[in-house]
């Protein structure tokens, strides 16, 4: 197949050779196109970095300019006056104790669905398939008023449990997946080796789907981090707020107590994670994506 | 294996298949408040929700933007992508790496930054048209009736298109190499190709992305609107999901907001089945 496909593409990387400037040509046009786009995409992102260092009068002046000094106090102001460090450790908080219930719940469900045979498999399966269509707004209100039945309002860790409970329809789907990929012998010869059911899912089975446990983190950590329906909705105390009800407010602020500069220096604040994560883990996130088929 | 199962599905029964239940059952009902006991009034919150003018309008304007966003955002996708994966340019990975980008941010943070791009005075929209000579045509763009909804769906493509972009290159990556070679030594241009070829071979994975879409417009207006114009100027761009949420928490009318959550899921189900069905291999 190779040799035939090898042996096709000489011939025509001759052809191309006297069509070779009209083929410049074209590149050339498609890639101002997407060089176009790719300002559309950066100078937005790019503004917000310069007039983080800008001052009011700076930023009225004109968007394109660039800071006559950097404004540290900018973000000097965001951390002090605009607290954007309380909501950024509640969302650290909340985004680690919802990645733990995550993979507590995901895993072994996605183990026991994807490996055994059981009555009522099928029904289990399907049930966690029909979450991924629930979006958080349609059930909002009943969350609500159950949550607030049960005292479980304005608290990190029930929002958590609501988060990580969120994400866990895509998780299991992902995850059982993966599961069903491992040839059975491993756990036979596990078992055989006198490793209990836990000590097989921990020690044989977890290593083996690593990367679908990646894929899981994270996605699920860009939901957590930017969530905002619920988080508005669960938490009423402005001490346990996440960071994108603190940006909101600050955004609210800001429409009559003008400084901008401290919104801006806020936004490049939680920017700059997800920046990071999404360099280093740029590769899996979209592998993953192709993987796990579509996000909901 | 029970230890396995249980604690999953304690948690998902309790955060999410109860309260989905409840939207159901309780859309029946008239329940103002949490100290009010919610009364049985059969459908007259169904009834009711069509003589509602702002919802009415809200489900106007939640079409408008179910329609032109999944259009524009799947075709500049489905370009984009195909235009990375036919061509040989030697720096395609910054492209998609940059594309991708938004899809990733935070919406809060998404439509902060929109709101100053069209922000009337210091928004670098209008001052970006003033340079090219273009200043008469410099609007309040967000509190304008006739360009909000067009505004917030900008707003939405530029979210969304690099996401999808990156599902068809997996799928374009997926098509034989073969079926374009031919194709090019029987003179098919590049566009030709992009018709016969690729839009048919990914037929099925667009299928799948026009639901994806219209669903992710629905769930993600909600934070846009809310922060960018909160539904103005004057509900033009009041959505389904902001009027829900304003009715439930705002004037505490929980079966009526209920009722329209049971609206705009069958509603979205409904387009989703009618979009398979016009998406369906063989009628053309």
């Amino acid at each position: 197949m190779a040799q035939i496909q090898a042996n096709a593409a000489i011939p025509s990387r001759k052809d191309h050779k006297s069509v070779k400037p009209m083929i410049i040509i074209r590149n050339w046009l498609l890639r101002i196109v997407l060089i176009i786009q790719a300002l559309a995409v950066v100078y937005p992102l790019l503004w917000n970095v310069l007039a983080s260092f800008k001052t009011n009068a700076e930023v009225m002046e004109s968007p394109w300019s660039l800071p006559q000094s950097l404004h540290w106090d900018n973000y000097v102001r965001a951390f002090t006056s605009a607290k954007i460090g309380d909501y950024m450790l509640n969302s650290v908080m909340v985004v680690i104790l919802s990645m733990v219930m995550l993979i507590l719940m995901a895993v072994p469900t996605a183990y026991v669905l994807g490996r055994m045979r059981f009555r009522g498999q099928k029904l289990i399966s399907n049930i966690y398939m029909a979450g991924l269509f629930i979006g958080a707004v349609y059930i909002i209100v009943p969350l609500f008023i159950l949550m607030n039945d049960f005292h479980m309002l304005d608290n990190r860790f029930w929002l958590s449990a609501v988060y990580a409970t969120g994400t866990l329809s895509f998780s299991v789907y992902l995850l059982t997946g993966f599961m069903k990929s491992i040839p059975p012998d491993f756990e036979e010869a596990a078992m055989i080796d006198g490793c209990g059911y836990f000590s097989t899912l921990f020690r044989i089975i977890m290593p083996m789907v690593r990367p679908g446990i990646i894929t899981m983190v994270v996605f699920s950590f860009f939901d957590f981090w930017n969530e905002y329906v619920l988080a508005m909705t669960l938490v009423t105390s402005d001490a346990k707020k996440t960071i994108p009800i603190g940006l909101s407010n600050l955004m609210q602020v800001q429409q009559f107590a003008t400084d901008w500069g401290s919104l801006f220096a806020g936004l490049v604040i939680v920017l700059i994670p997800t920046v990071i994560i999404y360099v280093l883990l740029q590769k899996k996130l979209t592998e993953g994506m192709m993987l796990g088929g579509v996000k909901g | 294996m029970a230890a396995c199962l249980i604690p999953g599905l304690v948690m998902f029964i309790l955060f999410k298949l109860y309260p989905a239940m409840q939207v159901f059952y309780r859309s029946f009902f008239l329940w103002t408040g949490i100290g009010d006991k919610p009364k049985f009034i059969g459908l007259k919150n169904f009834v009711d929700m069509f003589h509602d003018d702002v919802f009415l309008l809200a489900l106007r304007n939640t079409g408008f933007l179910i329609i032109i966003v999944p259009i524009f955002t799947l075709l500049i996708a489905l370009v984009n992508a195909s235009i990375l994966t036919r061509t040989k340019l030697k720096e395609k990975g910054l492209y998609r790496t940059l594309f991708f980008f938004p899809s990733i941010l935070s919406f809060v943070v998404i439509a902060i930054l929109w709101s100053f791009i069209y922000h009337p005075t210091i928004g670098f929209l209008n001052s970006g048209m003033e340079l090219l000579g273009l200043g008469d045509y410099a609007m309040a763009w967000l509190g304008d009736s006739r360009t909000v909804l067009w505004a917030l769906a900008v707003t939405l493509i530029w979210q969304a298109a690099g996401y999808y972009m990156v599902i068809y290159m997996a799928g374009i990556d997926s098509i034989s190499p073969d079926l374009y070679e031919a194709a090019s030594i029987d003179g098919a241009t590049s566009f030709k190709q992009f018709i016969h070829i690729t839009i048919p071979m990914l037929w099925e994975i667009i299928r799948i992305t026009i639901i994806f879409s219209i669903n992710g417009v629905l769930t993600i207006s909600f934070v846009i609107v809310t922060i960018m114009t909160a539904g103005g100027p004057d509900r033009h761009s009041e959505v389904v999901m902001t009027y829900l949420y304003q009715q439930a928490f705002t004037n505490s009318n929980f079966g009526y907001a209920m009722a329209i959550g049971v609206f705009v899921f069958a509603f979205s189900v409904i387009l989703s089945l009618i979009s398979n069905k016009l998406t369906e291999r063989g009628s053309n």
